[in-house]
């Protein structure tokens, strides 16, 4: 019974953090119509930025040294999410903006060289050996279910999850740049006769998309150190998610991310050979049956 | 011949291509072995982004998980050669092509019923659960060890040509160097009449206009999942071919950035060209490997490469110099 309770912790964790990268990636292409194949990868980079940042401020092993440490070094994590917001609104007027006009292959192509560049960007920058923020989840210590001691810290990652997923619900319902957003979405040549700068629309709208990637590394690090690689694995889970839940849709990214995580965890306790390839097939067969996904619209 | 109007006539076809093939043939005379070595790898890829480009350049399919029909290629020749002890290279070619034509026939069955972006996603997925397969099933696959089949368990033309003894190396360079040639030769004329044939005028009927195309009574879906079916079987020829040289084959090549570097191959040639992608393939090659020798930030050069030439230079090598030549003539 324990063990379930951790279990369940355990995806909704995961599914908190893939929510956090999904989310980013289904904004990006619900508004723009690209699909970033450097989207995780900029996952990867918020990763290192944070962990980065916050040894770079308290040393590497700072841990157990009071409450006021742990309060700088959790202040100093999203120091990775808005690095990688101002990466993206770099990136969207210089290498995306002159290719709206041609075929989407090349904005595909695009991202897929920025992807390479950027994973020697991290090793140029942070070296082969991997980054970790560790010392605040050691800091935060572990709270007892039953018998069994779980992490304070991913309760704090479940928490950030809510959070953004309840921001940025409020963001596009409820704000009056959400309605933009949205019309954007819908209609990108109807937006912008009705007097919306479309360009600033996709700059903010990139840079956000990116925001939540460099989120989702910025609070992953202390639970798992950044490695080369991880964000060319984590952009596939992403796209599992989003394509479950439906490109472009919000609450398809949310539901996508719990089955996601839940399938995983699921498969690595009773079918761990296949665990991957049940998630791709899943994702292959909703595209079949419903290429729209759950949420998505037509 | 059923070579269309539209094409150019098989004589000045013979023209260009029989000098090319000529000189590739006396190439190894006049450079090392490990230019050889590495032109082979350069043919191999040809043959794949050749295939890859059928459904690109002529169909308008924009696929990403073509590492997967490469790959299948790849271990099908690898598990005849480790569990049937099958030595003849022409077995293990039927082999890796039957296995593809099974695998590219189910996937491309289901990704044709999708086009444009849910196409890329859905053969990336499916590429995925193979990659994933293989890197699991360590015990059938060897997991990241992958399989080895050594150059010793091979034998070309039914047993005429082996590699044991002093100088295996050597003279399994030179004479493979021959074969993967001969097979390029073929499967680029198979291409060129494949293109050029009322079929592939169909299926470029379908890449300009879809809803046109089935007005004129195209069968639309059916020409997609064949052009698929013949795109993924070069795709495994590459892969079965590619295996001798390496090696080695491990899930790397089931992985999705192998398909992106297949994608990169083309679009550097150029894929409005038929032969953009050869020419592609084998600079692609050489560009990685001398990124990869000269920087240990080789992706990065690579990833440069392929932004300037998105930006820049949108038809790739030949379509650049097809502008150049044509320029020229005009001045």
């Amino acid at each position: 019974m324990d063990i379930l309770v951790i279990q369940v912790l355990n995806s909704i964790f995961y599914a908190a953090v893939l929510f956090l990268i999904s989310a980013g990636l289904s904004l990006i292409y619900g508004v723009m119509r690209i699909v970033n194949l450097a989207h995780g990868t900029l996952y990867a980079l918020g990763a290192y930025v944070s962990a980065w940042a916050v040894g770079a401020v308290f040393g590497a092993s700072a841990s157990g040294s009071g409450n006021w440490v742990l309060m700088g070094q959790l202040l100093l994590l999203p120091v990775g999410a808005f690095a990688i917001a101002a990466v993206g609104a770099l990136i969207e007027p210089t290498l995306l903006r002159p290719l709206y006009r041609r075929p989407e292959e090349y904005v595909l192509l695009i991202t897929f060289g920025l992807l390479m560049i950027l994973e020697d960007v991290m090793k140029l920058l942070f070296g082969g050996t991997p980054l970790s923020a560790g010392s605040i989840m050691d800091s935060m210590g572990s709270i007892r279910i039953g018998p069994l001691l779980y992490p304070s810290y991913n309760l704090v990652v479940i928490g950030v999850g809510v959070m953004a997923a309840v921001g940025l619900w409020w963001f596009t319902y409820r704000t009056r740049f959400g309605v933009i957003l949205r019309a954007t979405s819908q209609d990108r040549r109807m937006a912008s006769a009705l007097g919306v700068n479309v360009g600033r629309v996709y700059v903010q709208a990139f840079a956000i998309g990116c925001f939540m990637a460099g989120l989702g590394g910025a609070v992953v690090v202390p639970a798992q150190a950044a490695v080369l690689g991880m964000g060319v694995d984590a952009l596939i889970l992403a796209f599992v998610v989003i394509v479950i839940g439906g490109l472009g849709s919000l609450e398809g990214a949310l539901v996508g991310a719990l089955i996601v995580s839940f399938v995983r965890t699921a498969g690595i306790q009773f079918f761990a050979e296949v665990e991957l390839a049940v998630l791709y097939l899943i994702a292959a067969a909703v595209l079949l049956i419903r290429p729209t996904g759950l949420f998505g619209r037509a | 011949m059923p070579a269309g109007r539209t094409g150019p006539s098989l004589r000045r076809v013979l023209a260009g291509a029989v000098p090319i093939v000529i000189g590739l043939a006396l190439l190894p005379r006049f450079v090392d072995l490990y230019q050889t070595e590495l032109l082979i790898y350069g043919l191999t890829f040809a043959i794949a982004a050749l295939g890859f480009n059928l459904l690109l350049g002529y169909t308008g399919l924009l696929s990403f998980g073509h590492s997967a029909y490469f790959g299948v290629g790849a271990y099908t020749v690898a598990f005849i050669v480790r569990d049937l002890h099958v030595q003849s290279m022409e077995l293990c070619i039927l082999g890796g092509l039957l296995g593809t034509l099974v695998i590219s026939a189910l996937f491309g069955y289901v990704c044709v019923r999708h086009t444009r972006i849910f196409f890329g996603i859905l053969t990336l997925a499916l590429s995925q659960v193979l990659w994933s397969l293989a890197f699991k099933f360590f015990w059938v696959t060897g997991g990241t060890d992958g399989i080895r089949v050594p150059r010793g368990n091979i034998t070309l033309l039914a047993g005429l040509v082996d590699f044991k003894g002093a100088g295996a190396y050597q003279k399994f360079v030179y004479s493979y160097y021959y074969y993967v040639l001969v097979l390029f030769a073929i499967a680029t004329a198979v291409m060129w009449v494949i293109v050029h044939s009322p079929f592939g005028k169909a299926l470029q009927a379908i890449r300009d206009n879809e809803t046109r195309a089935s007005f004129v009574g195209i069968r639309v879906r059916r020409y997609r999942w064949i052009a698929f079916v013949i795109s993924g079987s070069f795709a495994g020829l590459a892969g079965a071919l590619w295996v001798p040289l390496n090696g080695l084959t491990t899930p790397e090549i089931l992985y999705w950035p192998f398909s992106g570097e297949i994608v990169f191959m083309t679009v550097l040639g150029g894929f409005r060209t038929f032969t953009g992608p050869i020419v592609g393939a084998i600079a692609f090659n050489y560009l990685k490997v001398y990124a990869v020798a000269s920087s240990q930030y080789w992706q990065m050069v690579l990833g440069v490469v392929l932004v300037v030439l998105v930006m820049v230079l949108p038809t790739g090598i030949v379509g650049t110099l097809a502008r150049l030549a044509g320029k020229l003539r005009r001045d």
